[in-house]
């Protein structure tokens, strides 16, 4: 009979290993709302190597692994379901390469938001990447994994279309490149034109493999950035309000987002949208085009520009956002929650109105927020709740209005971003029988003894 | 537990782990261990677990409090509106286990040491005076301001040093100081933070007592933790003292010209102490007596004032050591940085962080490369130059 | 119910029509002028209604003293006509609601008004202000709802203005200081003019300035700068405290460049104009208000109005001027900043 522990901690050395009732307390659990499970071991390796001894010793001995990043998305992807080993990917945490002329940089697949930004902003000022708002210790790796989205999304669509390769610890144990990387040692594509194979990985919840590098493709950085606020009464005008925007192709991030308290936002629809430029001439010419393509709503007084004060504006050009993390404590209680299903765009207005009678319904403190992905292809709407840890029945409300938003979200024909559990199962039950037969073989084939994350993606 | 209702409330974001710019980790016992729980978040976390009987009290739980450096960046960088209260928060969850008398072993020791002997090196108290001999450095009388040792500068190596070398520089300064001697107490800024508060008022206390009862006005401290002490919460027991730290008067004296200045032709870097830093937002005067000598090349570290990663000395670990010298402890990874700049000293400002980062150096096989100094040294060999 | 002190022969009976004639934003001749301002007393639609761009200079170009500006505010809002979109009106209604969250300090028979403008709040330290820094108040239930008449709401004026009159009066205040020049205008102009009563006395920041000034002379070095003078809209209300401005100047040491948008002629500072008029008429307001700065040779912008000093600063910063408000420039003078 193995011992796991000493086997892990030969791995990967004692200070790295836990079997403490703290740790596997703390790694239980997200700070969402789904139900704790824990796991029997935490480990943090700092090599693909490690991961590999890792994945082939739990392979071997059938025990289920639990890849994470920061464990920020809420939903319980990184909760342990069937125990086994957690693994903190976070001390993988270094960007290996930047490749300025071809924009993408290569990183560690614990290496978090924060830490490339601030790596591009010291050392390649022109360069950033699409940064989510979510805190800066999310990680690159998890954040394409789950299909996140982040400020460079308007322009060119979910963070994980902007993956040029990958390296992935398969879940019996084979170490593989995915993408222009297999064969060449640049990594300027994800898979074309090649078959693409960065899709066993992406969106999968770490089911099928462990991703230990990850290639993110770049983008120019202007010298400049800046943020509009338009500001409507009439949730209906949304649609058309971001599809004029998108056309004039001028902006970068476009959200749109409604919220109670405080005051200042009752009653309104804002549409932030930011612009950047090398110069003012470049600033102004595209704050010109955005002003004019909504020029018909200003006209008839349906919507304005708000006079965004001095004192507002680094709240709004911060990145990440951090009033995105703070709405956490609005019930001084430390905790939020959202659905973010991906819909068209045209259905703005009903899940607004549907977010709005939920916090009425339920008495929870919401807030919706939509971003555009892609030039209106989509948008994630968010429907978020924040609710006080100390309140279990505040929690359950929570739970129970998410449940149903979500489900009228899948009504109107939207699809689940980072789904709990649950909604992997309201998912799968909607979708095309021969779709699931291919995501089943697919698991099967690439973890046949279903170590990876199971009780995700279940497919019965 | 005080502030027990503010527990919960932590979002575990990670925010308090890094840096302003988010370029680094800045938290020690996460760098050391890369597990969550050894983060403020995890603290956090764990102290509401515990509250709440979900764990139990353990050796474990009592280390993962116990690493905690004090250093302050959690405080500095969390974006919620109770930032400020965590190291109060980490400290009466501390308490709580010295109440229960469950605190790690190396901790009980320091405090054993100071409740026996007045200081953790466990060394007598009538030897604590003796690192001024021979610097004609009297006994506080009727002089314009005590100058304060600490443990450290009383009885430590490398704190003895300093002790010598800012004492006289500030005589040399022409200001009148006096020292206690033996009749020095431990401030128990890091007893407080290791959640002993009913010792370390005792000393607080008795110091007021004693400081009122020979006249003392005006305190200039050597170490920043003692500075900490006296500015922060000797106030709150009655102690109301004008307290500076060393570089704040030794910068003034180099302004006006009181210190003669020659040169000291060499790359310098400073590492800024936390309870002089982050803690007290002192940054400059350091920085200013460095600017002022001719020759002298300064260079910042990456991680500086108010992103300055610990020496990981803080919390009662320079006695304890709880956390160790590997490849990951902050000290060994800040005399990295220093090395870095390419400079050849690596100035301090406070003998816990001297000792820590030289016996970093030692570790790191660095010391051709690099050496630590106080800045009263630097003074001392710009004067000599 | 609160109605507008309008008295119809003063304007039928005028020569000038100054109101309209006079407005830097409507090209009109004296007839023209006349007759639009005829329409609008008699409460029919005028292009007026349409084109005004809620500066309140009119307030200050009319001779009589009739309020020809309040009165197209009340015009409009019968109308139904709005000058910003709807959403953006109702969040200035909302963000300035009284919702008890409010600062009083040790109120003597003088106190500081900050409006709900913490940037006043701060303004008021150093020797200027150290008799009456405690004696303050700050907050919405405080606020001088002049605002509302850049959105065509008067209803929102005449709702809350005699509310904040009476928790003013209510912490025994004998005389109010006003920090925001739109407060004093608010008390002595707008209030009166529908026919609420003040009982309290309202000083200008300005007057109360040059008075301390005056008291520190022996302490004032010569500022020895060029500055122009950014006068805010909402001192059209209150002209004849203009003259205060030249007055600490001189004090100080401080020369008002000569410059062609100043005193009567004075543009305002662009930022509301965007809100109600749009992109193009706000830029070129703020252009040339700035270049005639540059041309002046202005080594400073001096502000009145907070909002003011946040809507150019950085613009005028950008062209080379430095942006000040007057408090601060008098600390200067003291030897305070």
């Amino acid at each position: 009979m193995i011992d796991i522990h000493k086997s892990l901690v030969e791995i990967m050395g004692d200070e790295h290993v836990s079997t403490g009732k703290e740790e596997l307390y703390f790694y239980a659990r997200d700070p969402g709302l789904m139900p704790a499970h824990e796991p029997d071991y935490v480990v943090a390796p700092e090599t693909t190597e490690e991961v590999q001894k890792i994945v082939k010793l739990a392979n071997k001995e059938k025990i289920p692994i639990v890849p994470m990043g920061a464990g920020m998305s809420l939903t319980g992807l990184i909760i342990p379901l069937k125990g086994g080993i957690v693994i903190d990917m976070k001390r993988m945490r270094r960007i290996l390469e930047v490749n300025e002329k071809a924009r993408y940089a290569i990183v560690e697949g614990g290496t978090s938001q924060g830490a490339l930004k601030a790596y591009l902003d010291r050392n390649y000022p022109n360069l950033r990447h699409s940064i989510p708002d979510a805190p800066p210790t999310v990680t690159i790796a998890a954040n394409v994994a789950i299909h996140g989205q982040g400020r460079l999304t308007q322009m060119y669509g979910f963070n994980s279309d902007m993956v040029s390769g990958l390296e992935v610890v398969l879940p019996t144990g084979e170490i593989a490149k995915i993408g222009s990387c297999s064969m060449s040692p640049s990594w300027f594509s994800k898979g074309p034109t090649l078959p693409d194979l960065s899709g066993l990985f992406l969106g999968w919840l770490g089911t099928t493999g462990i991703i230990t590098k990850v290639g993110l493709k770049l983008y120019p950085k202007k010298k400049m950035r800046d943020v509009e606020l338009f500001v409507t009464d009439r949730e209906d005008l949304i649609p058309e309000i971001l599809f004029r925007l998108t056309h004039t192709e001028m902006v970068e991030d476009i959200t749109a987002w409604f919220q109670a308290k405080p005051l200042i936002f009752q009653g309104n629809h804002h549409v932030t949208l930011y612009i950047t430029g090398d110069t003012d001439e470049e600033l102004e010419f595209k704050r010109k085009m955005v002003w004019d393509s909504l020029k018909e709503f200003r006209d008839s007084k349906d919507g304005g520009f708000m006079w965004i004060l001095p004192a507002m504006k680094p709240t709004f050009l911060d990145m990440p956002q951090r009033s995105v993390t703070t709405f956490a404590d609005v019930k001084k209680g430390g905790g939020f929650e959202y659905s973010g299903p991906i819909a068209l765009i045209e259905k703005y207005p009903v899940l607004a109105r549907k977010l709005v009678e939920l916090g009425a319904k339920f008495k929870v403190a919401y807030s919706g927020m939509a971003r555009v992905i892609g030039r209106s292809h989509a948008m994630m709407f968010g429907i978020a709740f924040t609710f006080n840890r100390a309140d279990p029945d505040m929690m359950e409300r929570v739970r129970k209005a998410l449940h149903e938003g979500i489900t009228f979200a899948f009504d109107q024909g939207g699809i689940p971003w980072k789904p709990t559990v649950e909604e992997q199962k309201m998912a799968m039950e909607r979708m095309d029988p021969n779709t699931l037969k291919l995501m089943k073989m697919i698991k099967e084939n690439l973890d046949p003894n279903g170590i990876m994350n199971p009780g995700n993606w279940k497919v019965a | 537990m005080e502030y027990e209702e503010i527990v919960h409330r932590c979002f575990r974001c990670g925010y308090c782990k890094f840096t302003e710019d988010y370029h680094d980790i800045n938290c020690p016992p996460y760098l050391k261990f890369g597990l969550d729980t050894y983060a403020a978040g995890g603290r956090m976390w764990l102290i509401n677990a515990w509250l709440n009987h979900e764990i139990e009290t353990s050796k474990h739980y009592a280390e993962i409090l116990y690493l905690c450096n004090t250093c302050g960046n959690c405080k500095e960088h969390c974006v919620f509106t109770f930032k400020d209260d965590l190291l109060n928060i980490f400290e009466a969850a501390k308490a709580e286990l010295v109440e229960k008398g469950l605190v790690p072993a190396a901790v009980k020791d320091y405090l054993q040491g100071i409740i026996a002997n007045g200081n953790p090196y466990k060394e007598p108290q009538n030897k604590r005076g003796r690192w001024a001999e021979g610097t004609g450095i009297q006994p506080f009388s009727d002089q314009e301001f005590l100058f304060y040792v600490g443990d450290a500068g009383s009885y430590d190596e490398s704190g003895k040093k300093m002790a010598v070398s800012v004492g006289s520089i500030l005589s040399e300064g022409g200001l009148s100081i006096g020292i206690l001697g033996s009749k020095e107490k431990c401030d128990g800024n890091d007893v407080k933070a290791l959640g002993e508060t009913g010792l370390f008022a005792k000393l607080a206390e008795e110091n007021i007592r004693l400081f009122k009862e020979i006249g003392v006005k005006k305190i200039i401290t050597l170490d920043p933790h003692a500075f900490n002490a006296f500015t922060k919460e000797y106030p709150k027991l009655g102690g109301k003292f004008k307290v500076w730290h060393y570089t704040q008067v030794l910068a003034m004296l180099v302004k006006d010209k009181k210190i003669p200045l020659s040169g000291y032709e060499l790359k310098v870097t400073y590492h800024d102490a936390c309870y002089l830093g982050r803690h007290n937002e002192i940054y400059d005067p350091p920085r200013e007596i460095l600017s002022a000598i001719p020759g002298l090349v300064f260079a910042e570290m990456k991680r500086n004032r108010k992103n300055s990663l610990c020496c990981g000395g803080g919390g009662g670990n320079f006695m304890t050591d709880v956390s160790g010298l590997g490849k990951d402890s902050s000290s060994r990874i800040r005399v990295r940085e220093a090395l870095e700049t390419g400079a050849e000293i690596l100035a301090v400002a406070c003998p816990i962080c001297y000792k820590m980062l030289d016996d970093a150096v030692k570790e790191e096989g660095a010391e051709e490369k690099v050496k630590v100094q106080d800045i009263a040294e630097i003074v001392h060999q710009a004067i000599r130059s | 119910m609160y109605t507008l002190k309008f008295d119809e022969n003063l304007c039928a009976t005028c020569q000038t029509s100054d109101c309209l004639v006079k407005c830097q934003f409507m090209d009109m001749e004296s007839e023209a002028a006349h007759r639009e301002m005829m329409k609008i007393v008699k409460g029919e639609y005028s292009s007026v209604l349409h084109d005004c761009k809620t500066c309140y200079a009119c307030e200050e170009y009319c001779p009589r003293g009739n309020h020809p500006f309040y009165l197209i505010t009340e015009r409009r809002e019968e109308k139904g006509m709005l000058t910003a979109s709807r959403a953006i009106t109702n969040q200035w209604i909302n963000m300035c609601e009284p919702q008890g969250k409010y600062k009083v300090g040790e109120i003597k028979g003088k106190a500081l008004s900050c409006c709900f403008i913490g940037e006043l709040r701060r303004f008021a330290r150093g020797k200027l202000f150290e008799d009456l820094r405690s004696s303050y108040i700050l907050g919405p239930e405080f606020f001088c709802e002049v605002v509302y008449l850049h959105f065509a709401k008067p209803s929102i004026i005449k709702e809350r203005l005699p509310k904040v009159i009476e928790n003013i009066k209510q912490l025994g205040i004998k005389q109010l200081i006003c920090m925001h020049d739109e407060c004093y205008g608010s008390f002595t102009s707008l209030a009166p003019a529908y026919g609420m009563e003040v009982p309290f006395e309202p000083i200008h920041y300005f007057e109360y300035l040059f008075e301390k000034l005056t008291d520190l002379k022996g302490q004032i070095r010569p500022l020895k700068m060029k500055a122009a003078y950014q006068r805010p809209c909402s001192s059209r209300l209150s002209p004849d405290k203009y003259h205060f401005v030249g007055k600490i100047f001189d004090l100080i040491g401080v020369e008002m460049v000569k410059r062609e948008y100043q005193e009567e002629n004075a543009l305002c500072c662009g930022e509301v104009l965007r809100m109600v008029a749009g992109y193009e008429v706000a830029n070129e307001v703020q252009k040339k208000n700035i270049d005639d700065m540059v041309l002046s040779k202005a080594e400073y912008c001096v502000f009145n109005c907070p909002y003011c000093e946040m809507a150019l600063s950085e613009k005028v910063s950008k062209k080379g001027i430095k942006p000040i408000h007057i408090i601060d420039l008098c600390k200067m003078a003291i030897g305070e900043k």
